[in-house]
């Protein structure tokens, strides 16, 4: 039971999150090795997602190991009304690692703890995707050379965000200043706001990305989902408000780059991705070196 | 029993030794009870409730003979009984006074309010860190939300 999982980015120390990035990079140079060479990795998505699915899957074969799982729990004993705690109790048998997908919030913590081989959280539910904060680290990492004193512009639906939360929580390690770009009833929760004044940290909000996007270092796009509105009206208001379109990347600084944790719908438009400011895409492959130095680093082979 | 029913007697009868818990508030007396589980156990027990109270409103007592807590067990009551105050009792007389006082943690006792939590749909034992102890704050060590006063719930 005391084997190291990775459910939540507050497990990892400064340290850590230091080390993990410098792995990463050293995959990014040398991503074909043979240290899963004999392992088995079990990706177990109880509901889909594919392009996490794909990447974790990528690093692994990319480092010689071989992966079971399945893509939905419909093709899962989940559907015979087998518990987690048996899934994971059979499975752990069967392989060297588990990466698991699954909506109910705190299931990865639960897996965790039952599990005798380390757990890697995917996602569960609204809660933690700590390896999509960590591929977002270190897609910073690269593009600006230091995680100290930067400016993130965190834009769309900041309230529900799961990947904005984190990824706060984790920069708030470093003097990082941040501008928040949302619809009033997607506003940051006060909660986070309180955390990053605890810390002395400045944040600032406004609903007009012009305002602030020629500061930023990083421009952290998200998506805004209709459903998120109580009033639908509300939407059709808002929804082009959040859209980046490249005329608007004119003043903004030279190595400012634009990350997305994918998929975008709208929110970016097209005419951007050939900036050299778009980022997005080189992000998702960084996601593939960082899954394999997290895998590594859970398995004490690096 | 009858006791509470005559303002002539005593209210609740005095007992030779064991421990007296004063100041719980009624509207969480039976919680008290289930959380020490002396609903399960053989010691003789007296209870009052809707007691005045100078200070909390209406209040509840009970004493249980031949019974003493260690801190760990009786901190747990503190989330439903913040105030309560614990007489120890040795040949009718009062021999220590202790107070509650909430626990870092929290094991077993309270129900994660997010119904999306894994501890809501499967046999996992709850477990909480005190974020707040006055008011009381609960966050998950599962789904990490908080679990506040208002919306805390015994199991």
């Amino acid at each position: 039971m005391k084997t190291r999982s990775l459910v939540s980015i507050d497990d990892l120390t400064t340290e850590e999150i230091t080390r993990i990035l410098s792995l990463a990079a050293e995959f990014e140079k040398n991503p074909i090795q043979d240290l899963l060479k004999g392992k088995v990795v079990a990706t177990l998505f109880f509901e889909p997602s594919t392009r996490t699915r794909l990447s974790f899957e990528s690093a692994v074969n990319k480092l010689g190991g071989r992966v079971i799982g399945f893509t939905d729990s419909a093709s899962s004993s989940v559907t015979k009304g087998e518990t987690l705690n048996d899934t994971i109790r059979t499975v752990n048998n069967y392989v060297d690692l588990i990466v698991m997908r699954h909506p109910i919030e705190g299931s990865a913590r639960y897996a965790s703890e039952i599990s005798t081989v380390p757990v890697i959280n995917a996602g569960d539910g609204a809660n933690q995707h700590p390896t999509q904060t960590l591929l977002d680290l270190y897609s910073i990492l690269k593009t600006q050379g230091t995680l100290d004193n930067l400016n993130i512009c965190m834009v769309g639906d900041l309230k529900y965000g799961r990947t904005v939360h984190s990824l706060l929580m984790a920069m708030s390690r470093w003097k990082t200043s941040f501008n928040f770009v949302a619809p009033e009833e997607l506003m940051m929760p006060d909660e986070y706001k309180l955390y990053l004044r605890n810390l002395g940290l400045s944040y600032y909000e406004t609903a007009d990305l012009n305002e602030v996007i020629n500061m930023a270092d990083i421009v952290y796009m998200t998506r805004v989902q209709r459903e998120r509105f109580s009033d639908p009206m509300e939407y059709e208001k808002v929804k082009n408000a959040y859209v980046l379109y490249d005329h608007m990347l004119a003043e903004t600084k030279p190595g400012m780059k634009i990350l997305h944790p994918l998929p975008r719908v709208n929110e970016i438009s097209t005419d951007v991705d050939s900036n050299s400011k778009a980022y997005y895409f080189e992000q998702a492959l960084n996601g593939v070196f960082t899954r394999q130095a997290i895998i590594c680093s859970l398995l004490g082979l690096k | 029993m009858k006791n509470i029913n005559d303002p002539k007697q005593l209210l609740v009868s005095a007992i030779e030794s064991g421990t007296v818990i004063d100041h719980i508030p009624a509207s969480t007396l039976f919680k008290v009870i289930k959380i020490l589980g002396l609903d399960r156990i053989k010691n003789q027990i007296t209870f009052g409730t809707n007691l005045e109270s100078k200070t909390d409103g209406k209040k509840a007592i009970i004493k249980i003979a031949g019974k003493f807590f260690e801190d760990d067990d009786i901190n747990r009551i503190a989330l439903v009984a913040p105030n309560a105050k614990l007489n120890i009792i040795r040949d009718y007389e009062v021999i220590e006074k202790r107070v509650v006082e909430v626990p870092d943690t929290i094991t077993a006792i309270a129900k994660c309010m997010n119904p999306k939590c894994i501890t809501n749909f499967e046999k996992v034992t709850t477990r909480f860190r005190v974020v707040s102890k006055k008011p009381v704050a609960l966050k998950c060590q599962y789904c990490e939300k908080i679990t506040d006063q208002e919306r805390l719930e015994i199991i």
